[in-house]
C-alpha cells in the first residue's frame, strides 16, 4: 500500500467553493474516514463533516467519494487507486451548509407526511401480538434503513428534477413499504402513494439500491410492491369496468 | 454583543437517544410542550450501535423467568452497589417498555409460537434480551424517532448545550449553540431531563463516537448536582483489535450468546481458567455444558464466556499480558466452530448476527463464518453518572432530571449486557413523566433570564477564536487525554499512576485554556471540539479521584494496588460535587439500607 495519499476534498458553503488538496500518510486498513479525520487534526481543524459510529451503523458520514455516493466510515483506502488524488464532496442534492455538511432536514420534514404506524388491536388478551417469524423478515430488511439517505442523493428525480415538493424519494418510500408491509398495521396509504408522494415518478432505474450501504432491495422489495398496490387501486382495467357498469 | 434566539418548554430533553427520546414522548403524552436537544441529527445517537438486545423478564423462551430473577441478577452484576430501587424497578417495568416499543412499531425476532424472542447474556441467568438479530438499538431509536416525531416535541438537531441555567437554586433551563450556524440559543423550561449518554471518548480505544465527552454529566456538576460511580467504567471484553482504524468497535456480546468462544493462541478456551465465586454454581465446568446451554438446554449452566464483562475483560487483558494473545494484541472470539455442531451454520450466523458479518468482512476481509475475530476490550459505557431519586429520576438540583447511561444507580459497579436498554426506555419513562408533573406545579419566573450571565457564557465560548491559530490545537489536546486515561486510568489501576493521570489532566487543563481555532463559527468542528474538551477534562478527572478513593477491586475497578473485594467499602457509594469555591469534593456515602422483601429476593437467588 502506498505510504501517502492525495485527498481532494470540496471546501466551501452555499455561496461558493472550491476542492483544495490535502497529502497525508496512510496505513493498512484505514477507511476514508480515518484519513479525513488525520486531516481534521493535523492540516484543517476547521473541516466540517459528520460522522458518529464509525461501523456504518448510523448513516451520519455519507459523501460522493470519487463521484459515487458512499459512506466515508465503510470505504477501505484499498479499494481506491491511490495513485490518483480522491475527491471527496458533499452530497449533491441536498443543499450544502459548508465543506462535506449537507441540508438533509426535508427529509426529516418529508417523512412527517407518510402517515404513522397504526396496529390492530392486541391479539391476546395480555394486550401483546403474535406475529411469525417469515412475516417480520420481510419488514426486518427495510427496518435495516440507517437513514444515509444516499439513495436519496442518487435518485434523478430528486438530484435531476428536485421534485422535493410532489415526491418523497427511495428513503420513504421504503419507510412507508416498511409501515404498509407491517404484520400489524391496518393504516392505508395507497391513495397517498399515488397522490401525495408521486411514487409514479419512480422509473425503477435501481440506482438507488446500488448505493444503499444496508444492500435493502429497494426498488424490488419495497418499491415495486408499492407500486403494484396503487396499480391495483387505480388501474386496474377490470375494476374500472367494474365501475362503468 | 452574541444574540440569543429564545424558546421556551414547560420540559425540556437533553439528548436524543432512546432514553431522551422515551422522556420526550413521556412528558408530551403528560401533557407538557416539549423541547429536544442533541448534538447530531436526530435518530443517529448511540443507542443505534447497541446490538445484542434489550432485558426483559418477558418469561416467553424460559418461564422459569420473572422480576425477581431480573432484579437479583442486575444486583449481582452490580456487585450490591446499585440503587436497589432502580433495580427493583427496572426488572418490574422492563417487560411491559419492551411491549410498548411492540406497539409503536418495533418488530422483534420471534419464536416459534409468534411471540418476543430472547436469547442469553452474559449474566443473565436465563433467555431475556429481546433482539432483532444483532441490530437491536437501531430498531429501537428507529421506533422512538418515528413515533416521537408525531407526539408533538421541537427537535433542536446539531445544537450542542452550553450551560444550565438556574434561578435562586432552581433549574430555569439551559444555553447553547446550534452547529449549523453557531448562533446562540436560550431554552427556558421548568424542568430539564439529562439524557446525553456516557463519557466514551475520554479514552482512546472506545465503542464511543465524538458525541461521548460527558457534556450532561459536567453541565449537571456545575450547576451543584452530585454525581456518583464515577470510578466504574466498563469495558467491554469484545472490541475489534484489527485493522488498527477500527480498534474499539464492539462486537456484541450476542457472539458468545449465540454459541461463540474464547481461545488464546494456544487454542485453550482460558475462561474456564478462574471462574469467581459468586457465579461458580451457575457457571459450566465443560465445553460440552456450556454449548447445550447456549442451545437452550434448561438444565445446562451457562458456559464461562458468558461471565460478566468486567471479569471477562480482565481475563483478555491476562492472556493478552501473559504472551498468549493474538498477532494484533487481542484474543481469537470463534463463531465458526460452531459447524461443529450444527449443520447449515454459516446460514444461522448471517441470520442471527448480520451486523456482525458485515463489519468484519467489509472493515477486515474476515469472514466470520469461517474463521476467529481478533478481540480486546474497549471503553464501552459509563456505570456513573448524576445521582438521582429512583422514583422520580429527580437529582439534588429541583428541577434537573437525569435518565440513561447519564444518570447512575442502575448497575452498581458493573452493568448486564442488555439492561442499558431496558434502563433506557424504563427510566427515560419515568424522568419524563415526573419532569412534566414538575413542570406543571413548578412555574418558573419566565421574565429572570439573566442577560449578564447568557454574555459571559457566550464570551467563553467565543474565545478560541479571539485566541485564534497560534493557541493549542484542540484535537491534539483531546488525543493527549485519551492517552493518558488508557494508560493510567484503564482495565488495571494502581494509585501511583492514577496521580500521574491527575497532573496531566491539570497540565492539558492548563493547555485547554489557551484553545484556539481558525475559520468561522458555521459548522467549525474544530470549535466543537473544543468547546466538548472541558466536560471531557471534568469527568476525567472525576473518574480518577473516584476511583482512588475507592481502594479495592469490585466490578469493573480493578485496583493492582488492592486486588481483593473489600467488604467494607461494599457499604459505600462515592460521591463527586462540586466544592464552594469551585473544587473538586469526592467522598464515601452509606448506600441506604435494602428493605427485608428485597433482601429476601436476593437471597432466595443464590
Amino acid at each position: 500500500m502506498a505510504k501517502q495519499a492525495m485527498f481532494r476534498i470540496w471546501r466551501g458553503d452555499a455561496a461558493a467553493g472550491r476542492f483544495e488538496d490535502y497529502l497525508t500518510p496512510v496505513e493498512e486498513g484505514m477507511v476514508v474516514l480515518d484519513a479525513v479525520h488525520r486531516i481534521q487534526a493535523q492540516q484543517a481543524p476547521d473541516l466540517a463533516l459528520r460522522w458518529n459510529c464509525k461501523a456504518g451503523k448510523c448513516g451520519s458520514c455519507s459523501a460522493e467519494i470519487n463521484g459515487i455516493p458512499k459512506l466515508m466510515c465503510m470505504t477501505r483506502l484499498s479499494n481506491l487507486d491511490l495513485n490518483m488524488p480522491i475527491i471527496l464532496e458533499p452530497m449533491h442534492t441536498f443543499p450544502v451548509i459548508r465543506d462535506l455538511v449537507t441540508d438533509v432536514s426535508w427529509n426529516f420534514r418529508a417523512k412527517l407526511t407518510v402517515k404513522p404506524f397504526r396496529p390492530r388491536s392486541p391479539d391476546l388478551p395480555d394486550g401483546t401480538w403474535t406475529m411469525q417469524q417469515a412475516d417480520v423478515e420481510r419488514v426486518q430488511e427495510f427496518r435495516k434503513c440507517i437513514e444515509c439517505f444516499l439513495c436519496q442523493d442518487v435518485c434523478h428525480v430528486l438530484r435531476e428534477h428536485h421534485k422535493e415538493a410532489e415526491f418523497i424519494g427511495p428513503r420513504l418510500l421504503v419507510y412507508a413499504a416498511a409501515l404498509e408491509m407491517h404484520p400489524l398495521d391496518t393504516e392505508d396509504r395507497v391513495d397517498d402513494l399515488r397522490k401525495k408522494h408521486s411514487i409514479g415518478y419512480c422509473n425503477i432505474t435501481t440506482c438507488c439500491r446500488k448505493v444503499c450501504p444496508e444492500s435493502i432491495t429497494i426498488t424490488e422489495n419495497a418499491i415495486i410492491p408499492l407500486k403494484e398496490r396503487v396499480v391495483d387501486r387505480f388501474f386496474d382495467p377490470l375494476k374500472q369496468l367494474f365501475n362503468i357498469l | 454583543m452574541p444574540e440569543f434566539q429564545l424558546f421556551s418548554y414547560d420540559v425540556l430533553v437533553i439528548g436524543a437517544g432512546g432514553a431522551g427520546l422515551r422522556a420526550a414522548i413521556e412528558a408530551a403524552a403528560n401533557g407538557a410542550k416539549v423541547g429536544v436537544v442533541c448534538k447530531s441529527l436526530l435518530g443517529k445517537a448511540h443507542t443505534v450501535m447497541a446490538e445484542g438486545g434489550i432485558a426483559a423478564a418477558l418469561a416467553n423462551v424460559d418461564d422459569r423467568d420473572n422480576w425477581r430473577v431480573h432484579f437479583a441478577d442486575t444486583m449481582r452484576g452490580g456487585q450490591y452497589l446499585n440503587n436497589w430501587r432502580m433495580a427493583e424497578l427496572h426488572a418490574k417495568e422492563a417487560p411491559e417498555c419492551v411491549r410498548e416499543l411492540e406497539a409503536w412499531g418495533a418488530l422483534f425476532d420471534r419464536t416459534k409460537d409468534g411471540r418476543i424472542l430472547q436469547r442469553n447474556f452474559g449474566g443473565h441467568k436465563y433467555p431475556r434480551l429481546a433482539h432483532v438479530g444483532d441490530r437491536t438499538g437501531l430498531e429501537m431509536i428507529r421506533t422512538l424517532q418515528d413515533h416521537g416525531i408525531h407526539c408533538g416535541m421541537d427537535v433542536h438537531m446539531e445544537c450542542t448545550v452550553l450551560s444550565l441555567l438556574l434561578d435562586s437554586g432552581r433549574i430555569v433551563g439551559a444555553c447553547g449553540y446550534d452547529r449549523e450556524k453557531g448562533h446562540f440559543r436560550v431554552w427556558q423550561a421548568n424542568a430539564v431531563v439529562v439524557a446525553t449518554g456516557g463519557i466514551g471518548r475520554a479514552f482512546k480505544v472506545t465503542s464511543n463516537s465524538w458525541e461521548y465527552t460527558g457534556d450532561g454529566l459536567a453541565l449537571a456538576y456545575r450547576v451543584g448536582a452530585e454525581l456518583q460511580e464515577m470510578e466504574f467504567v466498563q469495558f467491554h471484553p469484545t472490541g475489534m483489535v484489527w485493522p488498527i482504524s477500527v480498534r474499539g468497535i464492539l462486537v456484541t456480546e450476542g457472539v458468545r450468546g449465540e454459541g461463540g468462544v474464547l481461545r488464546n493462541s494456544e487454542g485453550r478456551r482460558f475462561m474456564f481458567d478462574e471462574i469467581p465465586d459468586l457465579y461458580k454454581d451457575q457457571t459450566a465446568d465443560n465445553e460440552d455444558e456450556g454449548w447445550r446451554y447456549t442451545q437452550g438446554d434448561r438444565d445446562a449452566r451457562r458456559p464461562p464466556e458468558l461471565l460478566t464483562r468486567d471479569h471477562v475483560a480482565r481475563c483478555i487483558n491476562r492472556e493478552v499480558k501473559a504472551g498468549r494473545g493474538t498477532p494484533h494484541g487481542g484474543v481469537f472470539l470463534d463463531i465458526a466452530w460452531i459447524k461443529q455442531h450444527l449443520p447449515k451454520a454459516e446460514e444461522h450466523i448471517k441470520r442471527k448476527l448480520p451486523s456482525m458479518y458485515h463489519q468484519f468482512k467489509q472493515l477486515a476481509d474476515l469472514d466470520i463464518t469461517k474463521e476467529a475475530m481478533e478481540v480486546g476490550p474497549t471503553t464501552h459505557y459509563m456505570m456513573g453518572g448524576i445521582r438521582v431519586d429512583g422514583d422520580s429520576q429527580m437529582s439534588n438540583l429541583p428541577g434537573l432530571f437525569a435518565a440513561g447511561e447519564a444518570a447512575a444507580g442502575l448497575h452498581g459497579a458493573n452493568r448486564l449486557g442488555g439492561n442499558s436498554l431496558s434502563d433506557l426506555v424504563v427510566f427515560g419513562r419515568r424522568a419524563g413523566r415526573y419532569a412534566a408533573e414538575f413542570a406543571k406545579a413548578n412555574k418558573a419566573n419566565t421574565n429572570t433570564m439573566d442577560n449578564e450571565q447568557l454574555q459571559s457564557i457566550a464570551k467563553t465560548a467565543l474565545k478560541p477564536f479571539d485566541v485564534g491559530a497560534s493557541g493549542e490545537n484542540p484535537y491534539q489536546i483531546q488525543y493527549g487525554l485519551q492517552e493518558a486515561m488508557q494508560d493510567l486510568v484503564g482495565i488495571v489501576r494502581t494509585e501511583t499512576e492514577m496521580q500521574q493521570a491527575l497532573s496531566k489532566i491539570a497540565e492539558l487543563h492548563a493547555r485547554a485554556e489557551n484553545v484556539g481555532i481558525t475559520g468561522h463559527r458555521q459548522y467549525n468542528n474544530g470549535w466543537h471540539t473544543a468547546i466538548d474538551l472541558d466536560n471531557l477534562l471534568l469527568v476525567s478527572e472525576a473518574i480518577t479521584r473516584a476511583a482512588i478513593l475507592r481502594k479495592e477491586s469490585r466490578g469493573a475497578q480493578f485496583r493492582e494496588d488492592f486486588p481483593n473485594k473489600d467488604p467494607e467499602w461494599g457499604k459505600y457509594n462515592i460521591i463527586v460535587k462540586r466544592g464552594p469555591d469551585g473544587e473538586m469534593l469526592v467522598e464515601k456515602r452509606a448506600l441506604p439500607a435494602m428493605p427485608d422483601q428485597l433482601q429476601a429476593v436476593i437471597q432466595e437467588m443464590k
